[in-house]
């Protein structure tokens, strides 16, 4: 009995790295959508990197600490009550044993990651911890739900740091991009019009894709099915975009015109739906 | 095979890909899984996974790739260097599937669109030997090929929510088993009650490209009664090795 789910939240799930060298039987390589806050809430603690977070989708949750725990929460802005008392986000702390944490709001972004010293000990599937549904029995906390972790050392119970969270990065609207393998299927009218922030973070983003509000051009079609990477941009028959996230599917049929750098991987995730964005063409 | 120079394109930072300008090919097929064996095999230590399609290899490193010319170069040597001179004998499994009209939503469209009476459709479906070209869209869904021409239809214009656990369906010249519920866009003419992907298992699935797929009709009672075998883990399923 560790950490206890009083209330789930929107949609809060457990996520490491990911998994990978899975991806030849069609299973997505998972991971934080935000992977450098989760990163990090990680860091914060001294953890290893590769420890299990918890991923908290826009509010809630509440959980019960049945025993103490050293903690930390990252992200750009969210609203974190201790036993009813305010704590800061991007700080370490400790939580003693029967105190009830509420992660009431994101403020700012769409994800914040819960890390506990030494990760959560929640059951390993095909090499990763990352709930996904079809692989992990969970594809995100309910009430009720039991998360382990492992006990607090009495010599090493807490954690100072000095590190800062930059959160500039996320500020740009501009994301950084190279293109795609289909990249020179668009018009040149259409490689200007990517490269200008017109397209619109669309209310129904997740886990595996974020579509964009906004036309490009018609007229590109399907295409034989081939291989495709978390934030990889397709560009749909109607002529929208649609950028593949971190559950996303291995295979595609749609043309992939550009292909988000990681570190806009993590800036997009934390797009509000309403958000206005565009690409920055790199060379490779 | 060696003739047919692909392209090999950056996508990403860390990836590289390569394709070749064909479709659903088995000798293509067999070439770029040989060369994966063998890119894979080689002493390149960076790259962690390739994942492959009908006609495209994807070579992805774990670091962004810094000297791409001196990469592309070296996959390419692989890839000329290699000879489908290897005989792989891969294995042809027999898959039961039930065509009854309660699995198989669409048979009356395909009826319909195709022109087929409905014992044609089954048989065109069951009488191939099918190759597994890929796993992709979803866990466990196998890719297969390539159907006979008289059932081609596209797939269609509005997925269907919800599509069974084991749905066979057809799209262009592709058949495939959804492995569970979910959304689907393809033509359903049959159920299958195997399993075709467990993550408890390592590897979660029976089955890898280059196999071979030869489906045979079931009644409905049989399909009930294979469901429940599978469940206490007592089927079995039938396989050989394929090819001459």
């Amino acid at each position: 009995m560790a950490v206890e789910v009083l209330k789930p939240g929107l949609f809060s799930n457990i996520q490491d790295r990911g998994r990978f060298g899975f991806g030849k039987y069609g299973v997505p390589k998972s991971g934080a959508m935000d992977a450098c806050s989760a990163d990090f809430a990680n860091d914060l603690l001294n953890n290893d990197p590769s420890s299990a977070v918890l991923e908290i989708a826009f509010f809630g949750p509440k959980l019960y600490f049945h025993i103490d725990a050293s903690i930390a929460i990252a992200g750009l802005e969210a609203e974190i009550l201790l036993n009813d008392r305010q704590v800061p986000i991007n700080k370490p702390f400790f939580v003693p044993k029967e105190s009830v944490l509420d992660i009431k709001q994101v403020w700012k972004g769409n994800w914040v990651y819960l890390a506990v010293r030494d990760g959560f000990q929640t059951p390993e599937i095909l090499g990763s911890r990352s709930m996904h549904d079809g692989i992990t029995t969970r594809k995100r906390l309910r009430k009720r739900d039991v998360l382990g972790t492992v006990a607090l050392s009495k010599s090493r119970n807490f954690y100072e740091s000095n590190l800062v969270f930059d959160a500039k990065p996320y500020g740009r609207n501009m994301l950084r991009a190279f293109p795609g393998p289909e990249f020179d299927l668009l018009s040149k009218q259409g490689k200007s019009l990517v490269q200008t922030p017109k397209f619109t973070v669309s209310k129904d983003i997740g886990r595996m894709a974020f579509p964009l509000g906004g036309l490009v051009e018609k007229g590109v079609g399907s295409m034989l099915t081939g291989p495709v990477l978390p934030g990889t941009v397709q560009l749909t028959t109607e002529g929208k975009l649609y950028v593949l996230m971190r559950d996303a599917q291995v295979t595609g049929g749609y043309p992939r015109i550009l292909q988000l750098a990681d570190e806009s991987m993590d800036i997009l995730a934390q797009k509000r739906p309403g958000s206005k964005i565009g690409f920055e063409l790199m060379d490779f | 095979m060696n003739d047919q120079k692909p392209t090999f394109k950056r996508y990403g930072e860390r990836g590289i890909l390569i394709s070749w300008k064909l479709g659903m090919d088995e000798n293509l097929l067999r070439f770029i899984l040989g060369a994966k064996k063998q890119i894979l095999g080689s002493n390149i230590k960076s790259i962690v996974e390739i994942i492959h399609t009908y006609n495209s290899l994807l070579v992805l490193y774990d670091t962004p790739i810094k000297n791409i010319y001196g990469e592309i170069k070296r996959l390419k040597n692989y890839i000329s260097t290699y000879s489908s001179s290897q005989k792989t004998k891969p294995t042809c499994f027999h898959i039961p599937v039930c065509y009854d009209p309660k699995f198989g939503l669409d048979l009356e469209l395909v009826k319909t669109k195709n022109n087929l009476e409905i014992p044609e459709i089954i048989s065109l479906h069951s009488e191939p030997i099918y190759t597994l070209y890929f796993m992709g869209f979803l866990p466990g869904f196998l890719y297969l090929g390539t159907l006979g021409e008289k059932l081609h239809i596209p797939r269609k214009e509005r997925p269907r929510k919800r599509v069974e656990k084991g749905a066979v369906g057809i799209a262009g010249n592709q058949t495939g088993i959804y492995p569970k519920n979910g959304p689907g866009g393809w033509q359903i003419i049959g159920n299958c009650p195997l399993v075709f992907f467990d993550p408890k298992q390592n590897p979660p699935t029976l089955f890898s490209a280059g196999d071979k797929i030869k489906f045979h009709s079931i009644t409905l009672e049989e399909h009930r009664s294979i469901l429940e075998q599978v469940k206490r883990g007592e089927f079995s399923i039938k396989k050989e090795m394929h090819g001459r």
